[in-house]
């Protein structure tokens, strides 16, 4: 059986409110968005709180809306909810490709989108899917709010920005013209997490890749992205030839290792593949070729 | 602390240690076994029951998450002198052998049916596929689901 340990409990009604009980409890406290990376964490004794701050109170914090030339993404968002987002779908393909392979329906009735980013799992498929996308996390903090790029946002496995007295409040993703992103993922059985897994995005000029981003999780890759490959694909034509070397060296720039989900020689060869895949998928969309 | 969950229709208030998971809460302090407890790592869904609108896994959700909420277990589908649509296909098409993944299965097709009236067996699929049979093989889960689709739908 397994129970978390003894643990204090706030709930907060309102961003102020959690920041003001975040500032009380300091770093003996967590967020309790859905629960379900913590609370799992907890039973493995993983992690212990002292408190458990529960937002799920604050609905202000739900939802997917469209501002300007931006998808905003509130961090308690629920998974099943942006994937249900006609919105988010219509102009980041990406994120419903993604979430449609992140656990399972019943887990994405529940578990949360910031939760996911704020757990920092190496393996977590919206980490990658943001990095692809360029987003922007908005942070909230007791002097106010700062904003910190995707690629900036983890400083580590399991560990973020956010700092104990701070909370992770929305997700901003850019819409720029000429844009198709996807993702593609490989997994031991349905609903676990990635062995490989690559999201893309490019934004393209006729046939010219204006800009591309390139999300990778589970190999390894410095904040979940593949630069180099990215450098390589900006201002070349989108050629099937160009694709599958970008593919190459997002490869030879991740370190992937071996783990129980598979050795790091095939991680590695997914990481190729996937990058690719996506990106072709990526390519196909932008020029309104696939669904 | 003190909690007020709303179960089947029916207040309860009662005091947990905030560690507390709303599966032993529902098992433990209020009698309704309904709702089984299975892997406690939230992959099996024995312990599907809704949370407001939505099924969650309840081995990995706070009793005291649940405070103000309401709250179904499969004790709230049907009643004793009419089954759900759904209880009746998983009767009709031999969707159980064990039962102890049934509860959750059911929970699960009922939502589904309540958004999606007429599943094809691939979205059947789809909905329980965060939850593990192992007797069935899945097949006459789907069969039941379908039956409860075209005899009764959303009940």
């Amino acid at each position: 059986m397994q129970v978390p340990a003894q643990v204090e409990y706030e709930k907060a009604t309102s961003v102020r409110h959690a920041l003001t009980l975040l500032a009380r409890y300091g770093s003996a406290a967590r967020v309790l968005a859905g629960g379900h990376s913590l609370i799992p964490m907890m039973k493995l004794r993983l992690a212990q709180p002292e408190v458990l701050i529960d937002i799920n109170g604050i609905t202000d914090l739900c939802y997917v809306n469209l501002t300007g030339a931006q998808l905003r993404i509130g961090t308690l968002t629920r998974h099943a909810q942006l994937l249900e987002s006609q919105i988010a779908g219509e102009h980041f393909a990406i994120l419903h490709d993604a979430e449609r392979v992140i656990a399972d329906p019943i887990v994405r009735n529940w578990g949360t989108v910031g939760g996911s980013l704020c757990q920092a799992d190496p393996s977590e498929d919206l980490s990658a899917a943001f990095a692809a996308m360029k987003a922007t996390m908005v942070i909230q903090g007791p002097d106010g709010s700062r904003e910190v790029s995707a690629r900036e946002f983890h400083t580590g496995p399991y560990e973020t920005v956010v700092g104990p007295a701070e909370l992770l409040t929305e997700i901003k993703l850019p819409i720029r013209p000429g844009g198709g992103s996807g993702y593609q993922k490989v997994s031991r059985r349905t609903g676990d997490w990635p062995v490989g897994a690559a999201g893309a995005a490019v934004w393209l000029s006729g046939d010219t890749i204006a800009d591309a981003g390139i999300g990778l999780t589970a190999v390894g890759a410095t904040h979940f992205a593949a630069a180099e490959a990215e450098e390589y694909l900006r201002d070349r034509t989108a050629t099937e030839q160009t694709l599958a070397r970008a593919g190459d060296i997002a490869a030879e720039n991740c370190r992937p290792v071996t783990d129980q989900r598979g050795p790091a020689d095939y991680k590695r060869h997914l990481a190729r593949e996937l990058t690719t895949r996506a990106l072709r998928l990526a390519v196909a969309r932008a020029r309104g070729q696939a669904a | 602390m003190k909690v007020t969950v709303t179960v089947n229709g029916a207040e309860y208030v009662r005091d947990v240690e905030p560690r507390l998971l709303l599966i032993h809460l529902l098992r433990d302090e209020l009698g309704l076994t309904g709702s089984h407890w299975g892997c406690d790592t939230s992959n099996c869904g024995a312990c599907v029951v809704w949370l407001d609108e939505t099924p969650v896994k309840s081995c990995t959700v706070l009793a005291v998450m649940a405070d103000g909420r309401q709250v179904m277990t499969v004790e709230g589908l049907g009643s004793s002198t009419s089954l759900d649509p759904v209880q009746q296909g998983f009767a009709q098409c031999h969707g159980l052998q064990c039962g102890f993944c049934t509860p959750g299965m059911m929970l699960t097709a009922r939502w589904l049916l309540n958004r999606n009236p007429d599943p094809s067996a691939a979205e059947v699929r789809e909905a329980i596929s965060g939850q593990i049979c192992r007797c069935t093989g899945y097949e006459n889960i789907v069969r039941a689901v379908l039956w409860a689709a075209k005899n009764g739908g959303t009940g």
